[in-house]
């Protein structure tokens, strides 16, 4: 099947302005009829609940923390995108559209990008009026940093932790929203199934984590939220608790997941110590601004502390490469370069996977209390986790799984395949391409909440009659029959091997195979291993306690349960584009210089898989990419 | 790594639910990494629970890069551990020294009832920002980001109250369980800032009587909360909501 994406038609500029005015609307006195659901409470879907419920509808938001505050939106550091040019540095709105483009290595759809440049001034505007502390001047203005992949600075940003304070934003304006009573949120569910009723998404089934009790919801859409699916590498920068269960689950159910092989490895993460480590740390993308990345140029300094090697014989090999982005390279160019460079055995730290983030001349030039200024917070991380005094010595840092730009498919509407299920944010695929450039998920996540579905939901439901479907529909109890087999299943097992043995060993495939660089033997390899491992875990896992009442382990093993059959569609998605872009980089398609080399020709689509069952070939539906604004040119960043 | 791990007798807090009496009880961490994390230091002792069959202990924990307030221990007394200004989750083992018995409890506080071990409910927290821990910002429709100036030295004041990561460790350090340094934090970031000022009265007349009926107690200046806080946010925000409170009084609602 060819997908099409149903993208405006005409000029670009007007695209978004004539869509909004084409689509239906829903009055006001009807809105209160609707029930919507959305699953997760992160940028994306706590912007949407809040938003949807100030508009009247009736929501009912979801997120398996015990706070809406906490989904993992809050942890990002460094900042957000706008198009304001208040630096007044050359920025606008086609600038911000055509670095997200090239950023992404021109594998995402124009006109969404678009809108997304477009809306970025407003998400700026509307976090303000939320109280949001951004940074700002003696004068009271707003500041702007720059970030990987621009070359102006348009990133707003509130000292380092930006996510935290957007998320905050948009969680007290959800929590006005459920204290006027047009959303009510449950905490501690976790969405273990979508429900379909005569093809259109209508409700989900739930594990309430404290009573264990399986619980259904019905709606007249559904929209996930639910956050991306790094989680299968075992070791990453995400939270413990992010999965891909609640897409995937949709996918089970018929929603096409695209693109899952385009993962994004984050330049900037403390360097593993051991096999003990739960999850790797990131150290925000921004320290690139002051941060200067070298190894030694000789193998035999490799051991000797920084101090006592000498400036001629470092490397600085991002500004190396990269003359004119310097160490403001993108993540996946950065990655791959810190990866070359341990590959040449030229890596420092334990096990010699780390390379050098040196500040000593940023100090030098602006002093060390205006570094502690700007990333002081980082610097404690670092030191609490490390034990290393990075004001002192260069930081250590290595890559690290931290974002996925694939994710379910969606129309130009953010409504999948499916009808009635609308998805938003890093769950679904639509605006990264193969690589997000830093700053640009928070302001996706956002802008899909706040200024995108409170528009695009209202077009399906005006088609719509409400309350249609309840959870008496047959379909509710089937679907809450084959969560509780699942978990009884789970719980019948009582094996030889922990949960997190099974979820380390995925990870460990995944990365050694699916990981930074991928080859078509590599892959098969995957193959073979993840459908054994998989085997393995359901004759083999060991789930101790009950169903009932708070289960940690139940939980864990549900979500490795669905890695390890996700996993091998990531690795069949890389297996089958054979091109290199972006995150995605096949050893067989690079340049002389080992640059990643596309294939315009015959890869320019978006890959949206569809699930015929565990073990079964699932079915490639192709989207193909038009450019009309943007020459797809190969994307250099010397 | 094994040359230097620390052998360790942990008591941990074990209570079946809300009506459970609880207990301590009594669990070696063997050869443990000091680089690792508190909480790392708890999943390897669990993963030998769940091999011998036993239930793992419950813990809260997600992000574990200390920004998401999830994990909430108490440590040989301390909320969050004998570390500073980190929560559990940045505490690591390094901080600890071979043969030492260590003590986990739960958050202990009458607002914050107990789910599981060392699991507490904190919706008290979620019902006090729901009360008017928010400016009434309609979704579109607002102003220009810099057509009102906010001074960077009012901005930098906001954001060190805006530092809350919601974790609760106020409360469980004060000897009264005081939500005040929470409740003060969010009052103060938004009075601090021009776009909260409009509301400021409504907010903390309607914040503190939240407060109030959650069953936390009152502030008696032990500064608890301030040793406790991971992310240093300081009690003259108490004051500070003291003040807007006594302005708002007088106020009609």
């Amino acid at each position: 099947m060819i997908l099409d994406g149903k993208c405006p038609t005409g000029p670009i500029q007007e695209s978004w302005d004539k869509h909004r005015f084409n689509m239906k609307l829903v009055n006001p006195a009807n809105k209160r009829k609707y029930k919507i659901l959305v699953v997760g409470t992160g940028l994306a879907g706590g912007a949407a609940a809040a938003s949807l419920g100030e508009l009247g509808y009736n929501v009912e938001a979801f997120c398996y923390q015990d706070s809406a505050r906490r989904a993992h939106s809050i942890a990002a550091q460094g900042g957000i995108n706008a198009a304001k040019n208040y630096p007044n540095d050359g920025d606008s709105i086609y600038r911000l559209f055509y670095d997200t483009i090239k950023g992404g290595d021109f594998r995402a759809r124009e006109a969404d990008v678009w809108r997304l440049a477009q809306v970025s001034n407003n998400i700026i505007d509307q976090c303000v009026a939320q109280g949001v502390p951004f940074a700002r001047d003696y004068a009271g203005y707003l500041d702007n940093r720059s970030f990987g992949g621009a070359q102006v600075s348009r990133t707003f940003y509130a000292r380092g932790q930006t996510g935290q304070q957007l998320l905050l934003g948009a969680y007290q304006a959800l929590m006005r929203q459920v204290k006027a009573g047009s959303v009510k949120l449950y905490e501690r569910r976790e969405m273990l199934d979508l429900v379909v009723v005569d093809g259109e998404a209508k409700g989900i089934t739930c594990r309430n984590l404290v009573t264990g009790a399986i619980e259904s919801y019905s709606g007249d859409a559904v929209v996930l939220a639910t956050g991306g699916y790094v989680n299968v590498f075992y070791l990453s920068t995400n939270a413990m608790g992010c999965s891909v269960t609640a897409t995937w689950k949709a996918s089970k159910k018929g929603a096409f997941f695209a693109n899952p092989c385009y993962t994004q490895i984050h330049p900037t993460c403390i360097p593993q110590t051991g096999e003990h480590q739960s999850k790797l740390t990131l150290m925000s993308e921004s320290l690139r601004n002051d941060g200067r990345c070298w190894v030694p140029k000789k193998k035999a300094d490799c051991d000797k502390p920084a101090s006592q090697i000498a400036e001629d014989d470092r490397d600085y090999y991002l500004e190396r490469k990269y003359p004119s982005f310097g160490n403001l390279a993108p993540r996946d160019i950065a990655s791959r370069a810190a990866k070359e460079q341990c590959d040449d055995e030229r890596g420092v730290g334990p096990g010699k996977r780390g390379v050098y983030l040196d500040f000593s001349t940023a100090i030098k030039r602006v002093s060390e209390a205006t570094i502690a200024e700007r990333y002081g917070n980082l610097f404690q991380m670092y030191e609490k986790i490390t034990d290393e005094n990075a004001y002192k010595q260069p930081m250590r840092i290595y890559p690290a799984p931290h974002y996925s730009m694939g994710g379910l498919w969606v129309d130009y509407n953010c409504m999948s395949n499916l009808p009635g299920l609308f998805v938003l944010g890093e769950a679904n695929f639509s605006v990264h391409g193969a690589n997000r450039l830093g700053a640009s998920a928070l302001m996706q996540g956002l802008a899909d909440g706040y200024f995108v579905i409170p528009y695009t939901i209202a077009n399906y439901l005006a088609g719509v009659k409400p309350g249609s479907v309840t959870t008496e529909n047959a379909e509710f109890k089937k679907s809450k029959e084959e969560v509780v087999a699942r978990i009884d299943k789970l719980l019948s097992i009582n094996g030889k091997k922990t949960v997190a043995e099974f979820h380390r060993e995925l990870g460990k495939i995944m990365w050694e195979n699916v990981g930074m660089a991928r080859s078509k033997e590599s892959l098969n390899k995957a193959l073979k291993l993840i459908p054994a491992l998989r085997e393995e875990f359901w004759k083999n896992v060991k789930v101790t306690g009950g169903k009932d009442g708070l289960n940690a382990q139940l939980e864990n093993a549900g979500r490795v349960a669905d890695f390890l059959e996700f996993g091998e569609l990531l690795a069949k998605d890389a297996l089958s584009r054979e091109e290199s872009c972006g995150g995605h980089f096949r050893t067989e398609h690079q340049t002389d210089d080992g640059e990643a080399m596309r294939d315009d020709e015959n890869y320019t689509y978006v890959a949206a898989w569809e699930f015929k069952g565990v073990g079964v070939e699932p079915e490639l539906h192709k989207e193909p990419l038009t450019f009309d604004n943007v020459h797809l040119a190969v994307r250099s960043y010397k | 790594m094994a040359a230097n791990g620390m052998n360790l007798i942990l008591h941990v807090w074990r209570q079946n639910g809300p009506n459970d009496k609880g207990r301590l009880e009594q669990y070696e961490a063997k050869n443990v990494s000091p680089d690792s994390s508190f909480l790392e230091m708890l999943d390897e002792v669990n993963e030998d629970l769940i091999k011998k069959g036993q239930e793992p202990i419950e813990f809260d924990h997600d992000c574990r890069e200390g920004i998401c307030g999830m994990c909430s221990q108490v440590i040989n007394g301390i909320p969050h551990g004998p570390d500073k200004l980190v929560t559990t989750c940045q505490l690591h083992m390094r901080k600890f020294k071979d043969g030492d018995q260590i003590y986990i409890e739960p958050w202990r506080a009458k607002a914050f009832p107990i789910v599981k071990d060392l699991v507490v409910d904190r919706g008290a927290l979620d019902r006090i920002i729901q009360a008017y821990g928010y400016t009434s910002a309609h979704t579109g429709g607002v102003a220009d980001g810099n057509a009102i100036l906010v001074p960077k030295t009012e901005a930098d004041v906001a954001m060190d109250a805006a530092e809350c990561i919601g974790c609760g460790a106020c409360v469980a350090g004060c000897p009264n369980a005081s939500g005040m340094l929470f409740t003060g934090a969010k009052v103060a970031q938004m009075a601090l800032l021009p776009q909260g000022q409009a509301e400021a009265a409504r907010r903390v007349k309607a914040m503190v009587k939240q407060m109030d009926a959650e069953g936390f107690g009152n502030c008696t200046n032990h500064f608890e909360c301030n040793a406790s806080c991971p992310k240093g946010v300081k009690i003259p925000f108490i004051a500070r909501m003291n003040r807007e409170l006594i302005k708002a009084l007088p106020t009609a609602d």
